[in-house]
């Protein structure tokens, strides 16, 4: 594996495979933040202090039992071109975060499941983001992780305060589990907004992946465990799990509702959208957002036929714009960045054909 | 008004840039205006985030004023004080919430719900923790059976946390 391979393809396993539940549900991730005793958190450690862990957390990979769970690549932030740092945020692997710190780094599984960030906010953000509905599978993988790293690394631990965090809202199991929703029916319906008020009544809260509140644009929303103390790893799943399912649930008869209350007012704006991306010639990548996800609904909805969800999940992707400069070698402005992200959108959709 | 830069984010970021009598104007999005180096910015408007409204709360309890006169405000670790803390709503070192732990009850139990973790323990740094935990478990499951009058099942218990007892003494 080399950088390349990590920010010149939009796919990563959780955009290109589909999990269970995946005409709702788009991808599950655990993230669970860890600090080694011995050094000051991030923010105050030196450059010396930095390396150290980074060649500790590199150490730890070559393990016998860190090959069971597969190959591992280190990438130091500042080796990287700003292009390339941008993509690996929008791929979801790293935050926006670990650019503005010096020496900050990522070790990634070169399946992209797996992803480590080293010395963020905190020594160790451990990150397993899986495809669809797989909460248990992707806390199982990342409980792992964390046992890997137990056995060379001494974690900072308090018998009543649990892990410790440079922020105290990550104390305890230093575990942010979420959710990433598809729900397109839900904001047709305008239940969106009773819905999303009530989850936060039950310790969990929900944002818009791309913009806020009702406006998420592309209908995508993040619910996640607010508070990581008091409850254990499995109360904070089981809640989200519990939550989540009636989610889903109200997704599927908002969708049936609106197909027969007004079915020909669906189909158009569906259709509609997937002649604008086939056609379009330029396209800015709100617009894209949002088309993409009228798509994708007809799609699972069985309206249209003969397009890929993958395809649709990866040009949400590919289309933002430090992939789209990626793909195309070089900086873009504004709007030959909107030419560009229509004519890939052409592309991609015409290959399906 | 969509951020000039990235054409993405709405623009929340407006300024007026004069270099040698030329005025350009910017609308941006808090992402690019950062890329962009507009460092001006964050001094103009402050950052917002979670560690802001962190530092929010810590200001208006009384209770945290008082405390704030306390002796010890600086970690003897990393040198971070309490002062800072309350600006950026981070701490220094693990061993900042040693120091400053008698001001963090109200605050954890304020953001968290509850200031008692109990969730996984590590199993190398967190044994001891690990067997007290079991301990706890065991004594609970010995008044049970104590109370079910199951005396055979108790006695077995009941050297089980002796055994226990013996581990974490040593």
């Amino acid at each position: 594996m080399s950088v390349d391979d990590f920010v010149s393809h939009a796919a990563s396993k959780w955009l290109s495979e589909d999990g269970p539940e995946s005409d709702i549900v788009i991808s599950s991730r655990i993230r669970i933040a860890r600090n080694v005793t011995d050094q000051a958190f991030p923010m105050l450690s030196s450059d010396e202090d930095k390396n150290r862990l980074i060649d500790a957390v590199e150490r730890a990979t070559q393990s016998e039992e860190a090959k069971a769970i597969g190959r591992f690549e280190m990438l130091r932030l500042e080796t990287l071109s700003p292009i390339d740092r941008m993509v690996l945020v929008e791929k979801h692997l790293i935050s926006p975060a670990l650019i503005q710190v010096q020496g900050g780094a990522v070790l990634l599984r070169d399946d992209e499941e797996i992803a480590i960030m080293v010395n963020e906010e905190d020594h160790l953000r451990m990150q397993c983001l899986l495809p669809g509905y797989q909460l248990d599978e992707a806390y199982r993988l990342a409980d792992r992780m964390d046992d890997l790293f137990e056995e060379t690394l001494d974690f900072a631990f308090d018998e009543q305060k649990g892990y410790l965090t440079a922020c105290p809202t990550n104390l305890g199991t230093g575990m942010r589990a979420s959710v990433m929703l598809h729900l397109p029916a839900l904001v047709w319906t305008e239940q969106i907004n009773r819905i999303l008020s009530a989850i936060t009544h039950v310790g969990l809260t929900v944002r818009g992946i791309y913009g806020e509140g009702s406006d998420a644009l592309g209908n995508l929303f993040q619910v996640s465990n607010q508070v990581t103390m008091g409850q254990s790893e499995e109360e904070i799943l089981g809640n989200l799990h519990s939550v989540v399912r009636q989610i889903i649930e109200h997704e599927r008869k908002a969708r049936s509702f609106i197909l027969q209350e007004a079915r020909t007012r669906v189909e158009d704006r569906v259709c509609r959208s997937y002649g604008i991306l086939a056609y379009a010639r330029q396209i800015d990548s709100k617009e894209s957002l949002q088309r993409l996800s009228d798509v994708r609904l007809g799609l699972d909805m069985g309206i249209i036929d003969g397009v890929s969800a993958s395809i649709l999940k990866e040009l949400m992707v590919a289309t933002q714009p430090g992939f789209l400069q990626k793909h195309n070698g070089h900086e873009m402005g504004p709007a030959e960045r909107d030419a560009r992200r229509a004519s890939l959108i052409r592309e991609r959709l015409r290959q399906q054909h | 008004m969509l951020c000039e830069e990235c054409g993405k984010n709405p623009a929340t970021v407006h300024y007026t840039e004069i270099v040698q009598g030329q005025k350009t104007e910017y609308h941006l999005c808090e992402s690019c205006a950062q890329e962009k180096g507009v460092a001006a910015y964050e001094a103009l408007a402050g950052p917002f985030s979670i560690n802001q409204l962190l530092s929010g709360l810590l200001n208006f309890d009384p209770l945290v004023k008082q405390r704030m006169e306390m002796p010890k405000s600086e970690c003897p670790n990393c040198g971070f004080t309490f002062q800072q803390f309350k600006q950026i709503g981070r701490f220094g070192c693990p061993q900042c919430y040693e120091t400053f732990d008698p001001a963090l009850d109200s605050l954890l139990k304020k953001i968290q719900s509850s200031d008692q973790h109990v969730g996984k323990v590590p199993k190398r740094s967190g044994g001891v923790v690990a067997l007290r935990r079991q301990l706890d478990d065991l004594r609970q499951e010995l008044q049970e059976r104590i109370r079910e009058e199951k005396y055979e099942e108790a006695a077995r218990l009941r050297d089980r946390i002796r055994d226990l007892e013996r581990q974490i003494k040593a």
